[in-house]
């Protein structure tokens, strides 16, 4: 191990901290809605306030969302490597849920209707 | 020199199987965190950076995307090569140009090969699903890298170890 590879881990850890930063200030905030996409095209817009259970018909295979409690996760999919179903629930701006193998994108966003910015300016 | 060449295509050949059955090895393992899938070890990567020291920059690149078809053909399909083959070439790239500075070890190399991995895969990811995983890149930086160091270690370790004639008679 010499100095320069000291400097360099260091200079890695130092711009995932940045990353990790900017992401928070400036893109993190309590989403209100979620978008289902398949295979790239929208699948279904669902809001997190209300609790829902939706199966979700992907590529290869079905992936069940659940939204309780403000979040929404995965409880079931039938891909085998079940990743999706161990990620935690998603409650967060930008935050997502991503099945490969059936190719599902959960993603939480903001509402931006002009509606909810009143809300925010009031 | 014919002696010479055919124990180089029998150390090659050698490694391309090793990196294959390392990333079939790797495949079989389960995900470390299971909030974050995409951490990996990269256990074939051991090999490129030996490969890269032993053999030369060409034999690696070479290496590097027989690897990446190899898998892909045998147990992925055209998206994992997608994914595969930018996480694989940008790694090799930046590990080519960093060892040919001569500033670093193959653990700073290896680190910086782990870190380009994870970015090359979060490129082809950003176009083909969106900008929404970003959040994950500071994740994978530091996965990255802590494997790239693990990496880097045992390959210090297997180059100081392996007999001096493995290549040149």
């Amino acid at each position: 191990m010499k100095k320069n590879d000291l400097l360099l881990i260091l200079g890695f850890l130092a711009a995932a901290l940045l990353l990790y930063g900017i992401y928070h200030v400036f893109f993190a905030q309590d989403g209100a809605n979620v978008i289902v996409t398949v295979d790239g095209t929208e699948y279904a817009v669902l809001s997190l306030t209300d609790s829902t259970v939706l199966k979700i018909t992907g590529v290869n295979g079905e992936n069940t969302l659940v939204i309780e409690n403000g979040a929404a996760y995965i409880s079931d999919a039938d891909c085998p490597d079940q990743l999706c179903t161990f990620h935690k629930p998603i409650s967060k701006n930008g935050e997502s849920i991503i099945c490969m193998p059936n190719r599902i994108v959960i993603k939480v966003v903001k509402a931006t209707s002009a509606a909810d910015l009143d809300a925010i300016a009031n | 020199m014919m002696k010479h060449k055919s124990k180089k295509v029998a150390v090659f050949g050698m490694m391309i199987a090793l990196a294959f059955i390392l990333s079939y090895i790797e495949s079989l393992l389960p995900p470390l965190i299971t909030a974050l899938p995409g951490m990996k070890i990269g256990l074939a990567n051991l090999v490129i950076v030996v490969c890269l020291y032993l053999l030369g920059s060409k034999e690696a690149f070479i290496l590097t995307i027989f690897r990446v078809l190899l898998v892909a053909f045998t147990f992925g399909n055209f998206t994992m090569m997608l994914f595969s083959a930018a996480g694989a070439v940008l790694s090799f790239l930046v590990m080519f140009l960093l060892k040919m500075t001569k500033k670093f070890s193959t653990i700073g190399i290896s680190c910086a090969g782990g870190v380009a991995h994870n970015i090359g895969q979060m490129l082809v990811a950003y176009f083909t699903l969106g900008a929404s995983l970003l959040y994950y890149l500071p994740f994978l930086f530091i996965s990255g890298c802590i494997s790239g160091i693990l990496i880097g270690i045992a390959g210090a370790v297997l180059l100081k170890h392996l007999p001096k004639n493995l290549i040149n008679p």
